[in-house]
């Protein structure tokens, strides 16, 4: 408001003895802007705020940072973990100082424009009020912000800043020292034979493993749809119970149980079915291909469930004008479904459906508990059936290759933030968030 | 139609037809869906531990795996029970609480750093906590909250924030403003607000974040696997995962039976509670 004053020509200048300047680089101490603007409370507040802060954390932060840069001298003494993790919170509590002092001047700056104009500064009182309401919002994210940085920023930083050491099994602190070794991580990644099979082999699989497995799961689930939607078939909440079903259970239990009933040895797929009509029963845990076609085949029958219940209840709502009118046009069945049902149900659930890609293209839970990522293939550090984030996973907890796997990581998170980014530009919600 | 030109019997004849397909591929889906599931049960009340003997329909049904559950002094099932519904029900509460505060604030106050807040926070859910498991195993060690409950307890609230907050701030947004607008001009203070008008407004949604929060420690393993390490301080799923793990055929009824035990209770709520489950996650999605 203080802006929009300042732009119009007809405000005459009340105090012209006051100088906004003077205020923001006086706050450069922070708290005398204040003070020269008369507010001798919020001064004092905002001085001790922040000596309180410096002198706390000033030995803190210039350890850390300085640890951040050499991630320790002392070898056997000094762990450059701890090194890296204080470098971090440091990091963290920069910004906000920074963030704090900033505002601080602006504060400063803002006030002394509005004296100049004739602003009355408020009482103590009102000071306080003020301070309520526009503070209320920080109250409420506060908690919620500072858990935030602590359990995902601060960890996905650290990932970041793994990528570019050298930690790995062989040069693990605390017995080694770690140092920063700039892109070479991801140098190898894509110089190196073996990654660079094992990557592409990987990505490539994860991106086939996400199109085809959600898009069987969306077509099923379309099909059948559509087929109990019809009104000549009965028992319609049974039929919607029992294909819930799959939803409802928790995963981690059917795709052990599925496991179970894919093993080459014992499992009843291959003993009940596939011996007594092929002779021969199927590797659907040693061989990569087969193993592909059963996760594939599971994933499908896990996520087929939640796209129905979607698309029963969009059938449901697509009023019968429509149909009507088609019918009367004499429009083949065929077209009804392809110029009415279909555009319909896609139109009112495409944002779910792209959830489901992704969240498949980070499926863990799957390719971890049905065969661990394998059969192992060899040569390479990722099992048959691995996509990104298990690999990720194997490479962190069984190889303890924790510089590639945070390199990996850091590709997969650009991979996932742009696709992101992508969809959400087009979401409804945040072209809506501009009118306000 | 393509049965309109033709003679009536004909249009009986094919409607009959289309319906015998419609139904054989329930039929066929029913079986699918079914069978895994029975043969788990089955195989839960087979005698052994084994899974190499063990039959979809045993000769003799006996309860021994769900007993041992429970009785034996090596079974820890219970303990596992406990954990779990301590991690539950604390993540319930501690995270419903403050993703209602976090996304009250993002949807009723405009505030400095809220648009690029927001933006985090579309970010953020997109990534699985799964990534940074190096860093937060690294972390909780130096805190000394590795293999203990509290430490899987902050992970999972710290989680749930991104992901439900948008959820919960797409429900306070379609409240009409006028209401807690005209509790301001009648006086009422910010907190009063929020508890006394938002708050029970918000039930419904509310009720599904605390479900889904709820659920999360029974199906999930994977960071427990990272957090947790000694047994008694395992959760169910972990637990269970265990069992198999090891020596995977041979504990493998016993692991049916545990699983039937935590599988039953969650499909149940489940199903009955469908249409709310199904409704949080669209409007979320689409309105969030």
């Amino acid at each position: 408001m203080a802006a929009k004053k300042e732009r119009d020509p007809n405000t005459i200048v009340v105090n012209p003895k006051h100088n906004p300047t003077v205020a923001a680089l006086l706050s450069i101490i922070p708290g005398l802007g204040q003070a020269y603007n008369k507010r001798f409370i919020k001064g004092a507040a905002l001085f001790i705020l922040f000596a309180a802060f410096v002198i706390a954390a000033v030995d803190f932060m210039s350890n850390g940072l300085q640890g951040l840069i050499t991630l320790g001298e002392v070898p056997r003494e000094d762990d450059s973990r701890v090194f890296l993790s204080n470098g971090i919170i440091s990091l963290i509590l920069l910004t906000f100082f920074i963030a704090f002092y900033v505002l601080n001047i602006q504060d400063a700056l803002k006030d002394a424009k509005r004296i100049q104009l004739g602003w009355q500064v408020p009482n103590i009182r009102e000071g306080f009020k003020n301070a309520w309401d526009t503070g209320f919002p920080y109250l409420l994210v506060g908690p919620g912000l500072l858990l935030l940085v602590f359990v995902v920023i601060f960890p996905l930083m650290f990932m970041v800043f793994l990528a570019f050491t050298n930690y790995n099994l062989y040069n693990a602190p605390p017995r080694n020292l770690l140092e920063w070794v700039g892109f070479q991580n991801f140098i190898n990644l894509f110089t190196i034979s073996e990654w660079r099979n094992t990557f592409i082999n990987v990505l490539s699989w994860t991106l086939i493993w996400t199109f085809v497995a959600t898009t069987l799961q969306i077509a099923l689930a379309l099909f059948l749809a559509t087929i109990v939607n019809d009104p000549r078939i009965k028992f319609k909440k049974l039929i919607r119970t029992v294909f819930i079903l799959p939803w409802a259970v928790p995963a981690f239990t059917t795709i052990i149980i599925f496991s179970a009933l894919f093993n080459d040895n014992f499992g009843a797929i291959n003993t009940g079915i596939i011996q007594p009509i092929f002779g021969t029963g199927i590797p659907w845990l040693t061989d990569a291909t087969w193993t592909r076609i059963a996760i594939i085949m599971i994933q499908v029958w896990l996520g087929f469930p939640f796209v129905y219940a979607l698309f029963t209840g969009v059938l449901q709502s697509i009023s019968a004008d429509w149909y009507e009118a088609a019918d009367i046009d004499g429009a083949s069945r065929i077209q009804k479904f392809r110029h009415i049902t279909f555009p319909h149900v896609m139109f009112a659930t495409a944002p779910l459906l792209i959830m489901q890609y992704s969240f498949n293209f980070n499926n863990f839970n799957i390719i971890y508990l049905f065969n661990q990522g394998g059969p192992a293939v060899r040569g390479q550090t990722a099992g048959g059936s691995d996509i990104l984030i298990s690999w990720i996973y194997g490479l962190t907890f069984e190889n303890q290759q924790f510089n590639m796997a945070a390199a990996i990581s850091i590709i997969l998170g650009l991979l996932v933030a742009s696709f992101a980014f992508f969809q959400f530009r087009r979401s409804r919600s945040f072209k809506e968030e501009g009118t306000f | 139609m393509a049965a309109k030109t033709k003679k009536p019997l004909d249009r009986k004849l094919v409607n009959r037809l289309e319906l015998i397909g419609s139904y054989s591929v329930i039929a066929i889906m029913f079986v699918i869906i079914l069978y895994p599931l029975a043969w788990a049960l089955g195989i839960s009340l087979n005698t052994g531990t084994g899974v190499y003997g063990a039959s979809i329909i045993p000769d003799n049904i006996t309860f021994e795996h769900y007993a041992w559950l429970f009785t034996d002094p090596r079974s820890n099932y219970l303990l596992w029970y406990r954990n779990t519904l301590i991690v539950a029900f604390s993540v319930t509460i501690i995270a419903t609480f403050m993703i209602a505060l976090t996304a009250y604030a993002f949807s009723r106050y405009r505030f400095k750093g809220r648009k690029n807040g927001l933006y985090a926070f579309l970010l953020l859910q997109m990534f699985p906590v799964l990534m940074a498991m190096v860093a937060i195993y690294i972390l909780l060690n130096t805190v000394n909250l590795l293999d203990s409950l509290l430490g899987l307890i902050i992970i999972y609230v710290g989680g749930a924030i991104p992901m439900n907050a948008f959820l919960v701030k797409g429900y306070f947004d379609t409240i009409p403003r006028e209401l807690d607008e005209s509790a301001k001009i009648d006086g009422a203070g910010h907190f009063r607000i929020f508890f006394q008008i938002m708050l029970p407004l918000a039930k419904p949604i509310l009720a599904v974040v605390a479900l889904f929060n709820f659920m999360a420690p029974f199906m999930d393993f994977i960071l427990p696997r990272i957090v947790l390490r000694s047994p008694e301080n395992f959760t169910l799923a972990l637990g269970l995962f265990n069992f198999v793990n090891d020596q995977f055929a041979n504990n493998f009824t016993r692991f049916a039976a545990g699983a039937i035990l935590i599988a039953v209770p969650i499909a149940l709520v489940y199903l009955f509670l469908q249409r709310y489950l199904i409704s949080g996650l669209t409007s979320g999605a689409t309105k969030g």
